[in-house]
């Protein structure tokens, strides 16, 4: 690394470490992270089992309350947490990867196959995919979360294609770009050694805002009974609350926390995302 | 004296500390005078015209008063210079290329601009028809967007929207170096035309370009790392200039009527000093062919004859 | 102009003649006979089993070659013809679809517009206004990240659950005929509010972020450091600035229709709203394929014509596509 990229880097650190978005956002992220790792060490309670007493408040023994069943609001929920955080990283990662796929070929090769691309992108774009998963999803009778993200992952790509097309290209016709090129690298490594470091930030911000997105459709899907066949999620416990009326039955406790922490978790990614944008871009920097 | 700038000093606020990147300005401008300023990127011109106009963070006014026609410039100030902008000092900025909002006919951002001084725009039209026959563009690009004219027309057109209020002072920032040469000495004439009709006062153009200078200049101002080396009358500086920098500068420049590109430049040994954190004295020192003991401290800019000044310890300083 | 909308018309094509292809494989990728699958589900009693029977097995012309099933599917659709439903059998699939599109315009064209507009002006206004920018925003990205049923389902709590203010299922009082009186103008509109809410402000959160940033982007741009250095009022500034960040705003919009589409569709699900998303969801849990294919197509259709609309506002605000200086 020469002096000036570790000066840069530096420099992005210090600034990273002074955004107040930034810091907001990781550590909030990071709380729910630890809570879904030692949620369930937390309470001996078992999500599924018919333990307590029906739809009773929180308690010391119950945090977040009971189901109308009597199962355990928080069991359920650190486990619906796991959930979450397992569809965006493999979702959103696949989308990212994907539309890395598509915007270096496409902004790297140009011609033809750009364009093919690029007519790719567009459909997937403009069709409404919901639609599309709500259909594939029905078609299996038994679903699983692993599965559910990769089909997210498959339909929620070309967002991240388009902007990393759009960075690529910018970056072909840069003289770094053009040195490697003469020296007789290989497209394949150009992209990897040259251009995708240089677009790190980018990157990173494309796969937060994917994340944050694969998480969303999740729980839009979960809620309407299209998601994983066993287990719990946070969509999942929001669509047995409605179903088994805790609306009218008043079990706030059993409906607020799931939607509550996909807010959380989602905003704080976005705000991250903010962030870093004021880190890495210094004219959004707030004077 | 249409313009005067007393002990103007600025630096820019960063992360590693001030960087001093104008340091102690005194120079005074005539009526009617075009002045070159000139000197290697990096060395304070545009730092110097910036705070002239807009003194905006992270740049910082340490010390130092501006005064344009007897009345002093509020420059630290960012709001109260309003009233002075575009009225009484204006600017053809470096990115003239993109100064135009491209999602706006030109016609209608004239008029908007005028209408932000108080003035309709239907009673101005016949003076910016015959501004733009000046300039010798269509009086149709009223009715275009910015990205259906060539760099050479926005560079004009630019300098029409400028110079609307007829402003005193025009500061000309680096406005030939986007062209190509035909287009350079065309806007460089028109530059003078706009003087010459008393449209402004006075001007500043901003370049590294000598030739440029050598063509329209009455006079020209040298910088070097912050700090002013000389300044005399355009002939003076480019036959017998007296600072070390300049010298070599001179004779670094091909000769007229010589393309650039057929010759190389012989550059200047060395490189100019971080402004971070600057040698004490005379900053060309380490540079200097002649440099020697008192060089430690900084030497004054002083007239050694009428209207040459020059900062160095071998010139003026020595009698000073 | 003409080869950006052709451009456009032609990924319009495609993807509709991909969308209608997929819409047709839909019945025919299931496991099993999805015609009997399809019955089982909608107990009946033998007599009308045994005539829908006929009329699928006709419908979907599975005795006949696949590529010609594929023709006729098209000629059908041509014609307008969407099959019969099983689930409200015998009602055809288009007169279902056309007594649940009202309550979809009525629903989704003022959420989508007015969150689009007001988050706009709000986020211009809020960007670099420090005590804004400091204290809103967050609660827009809060929202913008908000789960749309969640919403709904909050919404539907505090102010019909416990406040009992607003009916929260259903579009209008059941108990109350369709004539057009003003006692039920008033209960479509109290039925409106809370899933227009829902839409409205997870829409508006999202808007107000994006203008905030992108305003901030466009007041660091050249031209408006040049208005600057003329000393041209802020509100100028501010409007030119506005003028610009609207651009990647309205195509934003349409790249957000997905993801509106996926939020109408469970707001409707909250609060039983009797719209297309609604529709869907049932026509999946019976098995309802036609109703199913219906759905899908006009979901489609909607969402071609509303990005149509945008290229139409994109060409009318954005004189680049005028004048045929950026490919798409």
């Amino acid at each position: 690394m020469t002096r000036a990229t570790k000066k840069k880097r530096n420099e992005f650190l210090y600034f990273a470490m002074r955004n107040n978005k930034l810091k907001i956002g990781a550590v909030i992220i990071l709380f729910f992270l630890v809570l879904a790792a030692v949620g369930t060490l937390l309470t001996k309670n078992d999500p599924e089992t018919f333990a307590g007493p029906m739809s009773s408040p929180p308690s010391a023994e119950f945090w977040f309350g009971t189901t109308f069943f009597g199962q355990d609001v928080f069991s359920q929920f650190v486990i619906g947490l796991r959930a979450t955080f397992l569809v965006g990283a493999v979702g959103g990662g696949l989308a990212t990867l994907i539309g890395m796929l598509v915007g270096f070929i496409g902004g790297y090769r140009g011609g033809v196959i750009d364009e093919g691309l690029n007519v790719m992108t567009n459909i997937v774009l403009v069709i409404p995919t919901f639609a599309l998963l709500l259909i594939i999803s029905a078609y299996f009778e038994v679903r699983g979360l692993f599965m559910e993200s990769i089909f997210i992952g498959l339909t929620a790509w070309p967002w991240a294609a388009r902007a990393i097309r759009a960075q690529t290209l910018s970056l072909r016709s840069r003289e770094f770009v053009d040195l490697a090129r003469i020296s007789g690298m290989k497209p394949l490594r150009i992209v990897f050694s040259e251009i995708a470091p240089n677009m790190m930030s980018y990157l990173v911000m494309a796969f937060i805002l994917q994340f944050g997105g694969a998480i969303l459709i999740a729980a839009t899907l979960d809620f309407i009974g299209l998601g994983p066949t066993q287990g719990f999620s946070l969509g999942i416990m929001m669509q047995y609350a409605v179903l088994w009326g805790a609306l009218p039955l008043g079990s706030w406790w059993w409906f607020i926390p799931p939607g509550a922490a996909i807010a959380t978790i989602v905003g704080a990614l976005y705000f991250m995302n903010v962030g870093l944008d004021e880190v890495f871009n210094p004219k959004l920097r707030e004077t | 004296m249409s313009l005067r700038v007393e002990d103007l000093t600025v630096y820019y606020q960063t992360l590693r500390g001030d960087v001093r990147a104008l340091e102690s300005a005194t120079f005074s401008l005539a009526d009617g005078e075009i002045m070159g300023l000139a000197g290697e990127s990096g060395c304070g011109k545009s730092t110097l015209s910036n705070s002239l106009i807009r003194l905006a963070p992270p740049m910082k006014h340490i010390k130092g008063r501006v005064i344009l026609d007897d009345q002093e410039l509020p420059i630290a100030d960012l709001h109260a210079m309003n009233e002075y902008r575009f009225t009484e000092i204006s600017v053809v900025p470096q990115y003239a290329m993109n100064a135009m909002n491209p999602t706006r006919k030109i016609g209608k951002m004239a008029e908007e601009l005028l209408r932000s001084r108080g003035i309709d725009a239907r009673k101005a039209l016949p003076e910016l028809e015959r501004r733009l026959d000046l300039v010798e563009l269509d009086h149709d690009v009223l009715k275009m967007y910015p990205i259906e004219m060539s760099g050479g027309m926005k560079q004009r057109m630019v300098m029409v929207l400028s110079t609307l209020m007829d402003p005193s002072l025009l500061l000309a920032d680096e406005i030939t170096s986007a062209l190509d040469v035909s287009t350079q000495k065309a806007v460089a004439k028109m530059l003078v035309g706009f003087r010459d009709r008393e449209i402004v006062k006075s001007i500043v153009v901003i370049t590294h370009d000598m030739s440029i200078l050598y063509q329209i200049a009455d006079g020209i101002m040298i910088m070097y790392a912050g700090q002013l080396a000389e300044k005399a009358s355009t002939e003076t500086i480019i036959h017998s200039p007296r600072h070390p920098y300049t010298k070599l500068l001179i004779t670094s420049l091909p000769k007229v009527g010589v393309k650039h590109d057929e010759v190389r430049l012989k550059g200047i040994p060395g490189n100019p000093p971080l402004l971070l954190d600057p040698p004490t004295g005379c900053r060309f020192r380490e540079r200097c062919p002649l440099a020697f003991e008192p060089c430690m401290d900084v030497p004054p800019f002083v007239e050694i004859e009428p209207n040459h000044f020059v900062a160095c310890w071998k010139e003026g300083g020595a009698n000073a | 102009m003409k080869r950006y909308f052709g451009r456009k018309l032609l990924i319009y094509v495609i993807t509709f003649f991909l969308a209608v292809t997929i819409d047709w494989l839909i019945p025919r990728l299931m496991p099993g006979d999805p015609i009997q699958n399809m019955l089982a589900r909608a107990a009946l009693n033998a007599n009308a089993a045994e005539r829908m029977y006929t009329y699928y097995t006709h419908a979907f012309q599975l005795d006949l070659p696949v590529w010609q099933q594929y023709l006729s599917f098209w000629n059908a659709l041509l014609h307008g013809d969407l099959g019969i439903s099983t689930y409200l059998f015998p009602t055809p699939v288009v007169d279902i679809i056309k007594a649940a599109v009202p309550f979809d315009i009525f629903l989704l064209l003022p959420a989508i517009l007015l969150s689009w507009w007001a988050g706009n002006k709000f986020g211009a206004y809020a960007a670099r206004t420090k005590r804004l920018d400091n204290t809103v925003l967050p609660i827009a990205y809060l929202l913008t990240a908000t789960p749309y049923m969640w919403l709904g389902i909050l919404l539907a709590w505090v102010f019909g659950i416990i406040l009992g203010w607003l009916p929260i299922a259903g579009a209008y009082s059941y108990t109350m005929g369709t004539d057009l009186s003003w006692a039920f103008v008033g209960s479509v509109l109290k039925h409106w509010i809370l899933p227009f809410l829902s839409l409205f402000l997870v829409g508006f959160g999202g808007w107000a972020i994006g203008m905030r940033n992108m305003i901030i982007y466009e007041l660091e741009a050249d031209y408006s450091h040049y208005l600057e250095a003329l000393g041209a009022p802020r509100k100028l500034i501010r409007k030119y600035a506005f003028r610009n960040a609207i651009l990647p705003q309205l195509s934003g919009l349409a790249l957000q229709l997905g993801v509106i589409v996926a939020g109408a569709l469970v707001t409707e699900v909250v609060f039983s709203y009797p719209g297309i998303g609604y529709l869907i969801l049932s026509a999946i849990q019976n098995q309802d394929y036609f109703l199913v294919q219906g759905c899908f197509l006009f979901i489609i259709i909607g969402v071609l014509l509303a990005n149509f609309l945008i290229d139409i506002a994109f060409v009318i605000v954005d004189p680049r596509t005028r004048k045929g200086m950026v490919g798409e």
